[in-house]
C-alpha cells in the first residue's frame, strides 16, 4: 500500500497541473468559431494570429525587451555577485536585503513604486521604463544563480592568477567569467522568460506608445474567448519549453 | 591583498549596484510612503496637508469588506496549496533520484510558461459551455451547467493552479533535508507514526511550510489579473483595488496605503519565517 499511494498521488497533481495546458494546445488547432465544441483540425488561429499586424508588432516588441532587459541585468546581475562574493564593503548585509525584499516583494508593491518614481522624475512610459522596471525585477535571480555557481568554486584559482600578477580586471576576464558562464546564460535565459510573462508590472508602466505581448493577450482574454490566444498560448509554451530545456541542459552539463 | 589598482573595479561594480537599487529599489518605495499620507489631487495625483486619511480610508465597511474577502480568498489559496503540496513534496522526496530530476523539470514547466495564458486556459475548461460542464452533462452527473466561472471558487482554483510550484519547492527542499536518522531515532525511543509526525517531521519542516506560505499568501492577495478573468467584479483582491486605485480612481493615497499593508504582510511574514528556521538551528546545534 505504502508504494502505490504516494505515486497514485503524483500522478494525479500533475494530471491537474497539466490538463489545462494540454486543453489549450489541443484547442488551438480546433476549427470551431465558438471555441468549446471541436469542428475539426485547423491552422486558421494560427494564420489569423500572423496577420494581425498589431500582434505581430506586440510580438517584436515583447521580444526586443526581453533580450534587452535580460541582457541588461545578466551584466548587472552577474557583477553584482562577484562583488558580493568577492569583496568585503559596508553595506553588504543590506545589499543582500534588499536583493531579497525584491524578490519577494508582491509585483504589485515593485509596479507601483516604479509608476511613483517615473512620473516625478518625468519619464515618458514606454520601452525605457519597462526596461528599467523588467531589469529591476530580473536582477535578484541572476544574482543568486551566479552566487550558487560561485559558492561551489575552487577558491586558489583567482589567488593563483593574482599572484600571477593579473590585475584584478583580467583575473574576472580571464578566470571569473568562464568559471561563471554556465549561470550567466541560465540567469539570462530565466530573466528573458521573466520579462517576456511579466504582466503587472507591465501593466502600470508600459505606454502606449510601445505595446507589449502580454499586456496585449490580457486586454483581449477580459472579455469573452478568442481562439487566437489558444494559439499565441501555444506558440508561447513551445518558445518557453525551448528556453527552459536550454539552462536545464547548459546547468547539467556544466556540472559534469 | 588588494593593491590601490584593483580598486577602481570594485568601486565601478558597487557604485552601479548601489545606484541601481537605491533609484529604482529604495527611491521609489520612500515614494509610496510618503504618497500614502498625502493628499489626494485630481491634478498632480497628490498635494499637501498630510495626514492618515488614507489609512482611515482602509476601514471603511465598502473596503475593508473587499480587503477581508480578498484575505479569505488568499487564505483558502494557501491552505489548499499547503494541503495539496506538503503531501507532494513528501511523496517527491521519496521518489529515486533518477526520477525525481524529471519530475522537478515537469515541475517547472509550467513557472516557465505564460502565467496569463494558463489563467486563460482555465477558463476553456470552467466555462458554462465549457469542458467540465459538458463533461459531467454528458455522464450525465448534472442536468443544466453549473455556474463555475465568475464565482469565488474560481478565483481559488486559478490562483491555486499558479502558486502550487511555489508552494511545493520550498516544502520538498525541507523533505530533502530531513534525515532519516532522526525519523528512526523517534520510532525506536518508542514514538508511534503520528507522534514522530507531529513532534519531529512538522517542526522540521517548518520553515519550508513558511517560505511557501510566503510565496503563496503574497502573490495571492495581488495577482489582479485572475479575478479579472475568472471571478467576476465581486471577487476582488487587494491587487485589483490597488490597480484601481492608481490607474483608474487616481486615489494615489489610498493605493499607496493599500499596498503598504502588503508589504507589511510581506515583513511579518519573512520575519516569522527566520524565526522558525533560527529555532531549528539551535535544536540542531
Amino acid at each position: 500500500m505504502t508504494r502505490w499511494l504516494p505515486r497514485t498521488y503524483l500522478t494525479l497533481v500533475y494530471l491537474l497541473l497539466y490538463v489545462p495546458i494540454v486543453v489549450l494546445v489541443v484547442f488551438s488547432f480546433n476549427d470551431s468559431r465558438t471555441g468549446y465544441a471541436w469542428g475539426g483540425l485547423s491552422l486558421r488561429w494560427y494564420e489569423s494570429l500572423f496577420n494581425n499586424r498589431a500582434m505581430v508588432n506586440a510580438m517584436w516588441n515583447s521580444l526586443w525587451l526581453a533580450l534587452s532587459a535580460a541582457t541588461v541585468s545578466t551584466v548587472i546581475g552577474a557583477l553584482t555577485a562577484l562583488a558580493l562574493h568577492r569583496y568585503r564593503f559596508r553595506g553588504k548585509k543590506l545589499l543582500n536585503g534588499m536583493l531579497f525584499v525584491v524578490m519577494m516583494s508582491p509585483e504589485i508593491v515593485l509596479a507601483i513604486s516604479l509608476l511613483a518614481l517615473f512620473l516625478l522624475v518625468g519619464l515618458q512610459l514606454g520601452y525605457v521604463s519597462l526596461l528599467l522596471a523588467h531589469v529591476t525585477f530580473c536582477l535578484p535571480f541572476v544574482v543568486i544563480t551566479v552566487m550558487a555557481r560561485l559558492s561551489g568554486f575552487d577558491e586558489s584559482l583567482p589567488e593563483a592568477a593574482r599572484d600571477l600578477g593579473a590585475s584584478d580586471f583580467t583575473m574576472t576576464r580571464t578566470v571569473l567569467i568562464p568559471v561563471i558562464m554556465p549561470a550567466l546564460l541560465a540567469g539570462w535565459l530565466l530573466g528573458f522568460t521573466l520579462s517576456l510573462d511579466d504582466v503587472v508590472v507591465s501593466t502600470f508602466v508600459s505606454g502606449p506608445s510601445y505595446e507589449i505581448l502580454p499586456l496585449r493577450i490580457y486586454s483581449m482574454v477580459r472579455v469573452g474567448l478568442k481562439p487566437e490566444v489558444n494559439a499565441l498560448g501555444t506558440l508561447l509554451l513551445v518558445f518557453s519549453l525551448i528556453m527552459l530545456m536550454l539552462s536545464q541542459w547548459i546547468l547539467i552539463r556544466s556540472k559534469r | 591583498m588588494h593593491s590601490v589598482m584593483q580598486q577602481p573595479f570594485k568601486t565601478a561594480v558597487l557604485i552601479l549596484v548601489w545606484g541601481w537599487l537605491l533609484f529604482l529599489v529604495l527611491a521609489p518605495n520612500l515614494l509610496v510612503v510618503g504618497a500614502s499620507v498625502m493628499t489626494r489631487d485630481p491634478v498632480s495625483f497628490l498635494s499637501l496637508p498630510l495626514n492618515l486619511d488614507a489609512y482611515r480610508q482602509l476601514f471603511d465597511p465598502l473596503y475593508l469588506e473587499v480587503f477581508l474577502h480578498s484575505l479569505y480568498m488568499a487564505a483558502m489559496t494557501t491552505l489548499v496549496c499547503l494541503l495539496i503540496g506538503y503531501p507532494f513534496a513528501w511523496a517527491l522526496s521519496k521518489v529515486g533520484k533518477q526520477r525525481q530530476l524529471i519530475l522537478i523539470f515537469l515541475l517547472i514547466v509550467p513557472f516557465w510558461t505564460n502565467s496569463l495564458v494558463r489563467t486563460y486556459a482555465l477558463k476553456l475548461i470552467l466555462a458554462t459551455n465549457g469542458l467540465l460542464n459538458s463533461a459531467l452533462m454528458s455522464i450525465g452527473l448534472i442536468d443544466e451547467p453549473l455556474q463555475l466561472l465568475y464565482t469565488e471558487g474560481a478565483v481559488i482554483i486559478g490562483l491555486v493552479y499558479l502558486l502550487l510550484p511555489f508552494m511545493i519547492l520550498p516544502l520538498y527542499s525541507v523533505f530533502e533535508d530531513l534525515k532519516q536518522e532522526l525519523l528512526l531515532a523517534s520510532h525506536d525511543l518508542g514514538a508511534g507514526r503520528f507522534s514522530t509526525f507531529v513532534h519531529v517531521i512538522v517542526p522540521l519542516t517548518l520553515p519550508g511550510v513558511l517560505a511557501g506560505v510566503m510565496l503563496v499568501l503574497l502573490p495571492a492577495m495581488g495577482l489582479f489579473f485572475v479575478p479579472d478573468i475568472l471571478g467576476g467584479s465581486r471577487n476582488l483582491l487587494v491587487g485589483n483595488v490597488i490597480k484601481n486605485q492608481f490607474l483608474d480612481a487616481r486615489n494615489w493615497p489610498f493605493g499607496a496605503a493599500a499596498s503598504i499593508v502588503l508589504t507589511v504582510t510581506m515583513a511579518f511574514l519573512m520575519f516569522a519565517h527566520r524565526l522558525s528556521k533560527r529555532r531549528i538551528g539551535e535544536e540542531g546545534a
